[in-house]
């Protein structure tokens, strides 16, 4: 398919969850005695397969534990899966854990820079879109004072104005983005909302069916490592609410 | 993960990634420095500092163990040794440290502990201002063969790159060397001629020496700044042939459980 841009295939992925534990000599020694070091497998994710195409607004729904989380950071490149192939076409920006990255002593302006080369962009795309960056996340006045004084919403900002300030093809969001004051939250809806209306690939992962029904036009649904059901996603919405208030 | 990218990925993601390098080296290296008064120059005057501090005892207690120019031949020594021990300290805590980071982007892992080798190598070259300024000062010779030490000091950047993939890797897994190693780089620099001239050792410890890579180095950069020779060209060779092997060893024990990191940090 040409459209494609993310195509998951089977995807398996087991954690090991007495051997992650040990992270020293002496327990592992200790368990290897006790013979306590054997298998004790979890499968997060089981054998999960689906397909996006481009410009899709995807929607992964589930309860806590369902794998979600596991599969974007699959998705995302963070891990790798340990049964089933992940392909993706495109260049690819996650807006997790957007404090990551960050160097405290750093000042604003080298943190852009800092921040900006992790999400791998170039020394002259980034001093391009400098001015934009800063004039959107209206810290004119920090953005030469290390970034230890600043608020937790003003490190918000910041990251939110990188991430978002490209265009990238494929967009990851981790829940809601409820950054800064009532004034920069509608100001980077609309900006979510722009990002959402170019043709970019939107892969979006919440509890809130409230909000992937705004948001996305597709949707999964994964519940213990598995897929439930996928489709339009007023379908999976109304399924996976229905299984909510039979439980 | 770009799957589109198969043939080359490794020159890709390092074309790719070669700013974020830049950025993490340069980033150590300024917040290394950032509060102090004096700044970068303190990566001159420490060396400088711990030159003369080490230079009035050992030449106070045992008069300088004989050694004809002793400043040169200790700070020669040390230079070289605490850029070892230092990128190789870096290198293993280079990967659980940026954890927050491996966890939430995809970035190729070596990057990190590059950069953390990179930093301690640019300190290095820094304060070997500070040798040459003690050589002028103490009338060492000034010859071409200075030119020469680039190679072993090549030979040691990617000795240096080699152990500290293979202790980043093993960090990983057992937390336990971070303190264990601390100890063996004190035993490792009291092994080594540094302080001392390697005369003054036993003949039945002398295969420390002769087995040593860092030594090598060393004695091929004390043979150029202190006698303004050509070095021994075998102890270059076994310099290079020990970085090949590191490097080797390295690579592929990182590359065989990089993919593991992500489940232990």
């Amino acid at each position: 398919m040409e459209n494609t841009v993310i195509k998951v295939e089977n995807v398996k992925m087991k954690f090991n969850l007495s051997k992650e534990k040990t992270d020293n000599l002496k327990e592992y020694v200790i368990k290897f005695i006790k013979r306590e070091l054997q298998y004790q497998p979890f499968w997060a994710l089981k054998g999960v397969s689906f397909e996006v195409n481009k410009g899709d607004k995807f929607g992964i729904i589930g309860l806590n534990g369902a794998g979600k989380s596991t599969l974007l950071k699959l998705i995302a490149g963070v891990m790798k899966p340990t049964e089933g192939k992940i392909w993706v076409k495109g260049s690819m920006v996650p807006l997790l854990e957007m404090g990551a990255g960050f160097d405290p002593d750093y000042t604003g302006r080298e943190n852009i820079f800092l921040k900006g080369a992790l999400l791998g962009y170039t020394r002259r795309f980034l001093e391009e879109k400098f001015d934009e960056i800063v004039e959107f996340s209206e810290l004119e006045e920090f953005i030469d004072v290390p970034l230890k004084n600043y608020s937790s919403g003003m490190k918000a900002r910041l990251a939110f104005s990188i991430a978002t300030m490209v265009e990238p093809e494929i967009l990851i969001i981790d829940e809601v983005l409820s950054v800064g004051d009532a004034k920069f939250q509608e100001k980077s809806r609309e900006k979510m909302n722009s990002l959402l209306d170019e043709d970019a690939t939107v892969l979006f992962v919440s509890h809130s069916t409230q909000q992937v029904r705004n948001i996305c036009n597709r949707a999964i649904w994964l519940d213990k490592g598995k897929l439930i059901t996928q489709g339009p996603v007023d379908e999976v919405c109304d399924a996976y609410e229905k299984f909510i208030h039979l439980k | 993960m770009a799957g589109n990218v198969t043939g080359h990925r490794f020159l890709y993601n390092f074309r790719k990634y070669k700013f974020l390098l830049y950025q993490l080296v340069s980033r150590d290296i300024k917040t290394k420095y950032r509060k102090s008064v004096l700044g970068i120059f303190w990566s001159f005057l420490e060396p400088l500092l711990t030159m003369i501090v080490l230079t009035i005892i050992f030449s106070t207690l045992f008069k300088g163990f004989g050694v004809e120019n002793y400043p040169v031949y200790l700070l020669t020594g040390r230079l070289i040794f605490t850029f070892f021990a230092g990128g190789t300290s870096a290198a293993m805590r280079s990967i659980r440290g940026s954890a927050s980071i491996l966890k939430t982007v995809y970035v190729p892992k070596y990057i990190y502990s590059l950069s953390a080798i990179l930093s301690n190598f640019v300190t290095f070259l820094l304060s070997l201002v500070v040798l040459f300024l003690v050589m002028a000062a103490t009338n060492a010779p000034f010859t071409i063969y200075i030119i020469f030490t680039s190679l072993p000091i090549l030979a040691l950047l990617f000795f240096t790159i080699g152990v500290g993939l293979i202790v980043a890797t093993v960090n990983v897994f057992f937390r336990d060397l971070e303190h264990l190693y601390g100890v063996f780089l004190t035993l490792l620099m009291y092994a080594t001629p540094i302080f001392y001239p390697p005369s003054i050792v036993p003949a039945s410890f002398r295969w420390i020496q002769d087995y040593n890579p860092i030594y090598a180095v060393i004695e091929c950069c004390r043979s150029a700044f202190l006698y303004g020779e050509i070095y021994d060209p075998h102890q270059l060779l076994f310099a290079l042939i020990s970085a090949a092997v590191a490097m080797i060893v390295g690579l592929a024990l990182f590359y065989r459980y990089q993919d593991k990191f992500i489940l232990h940090i």
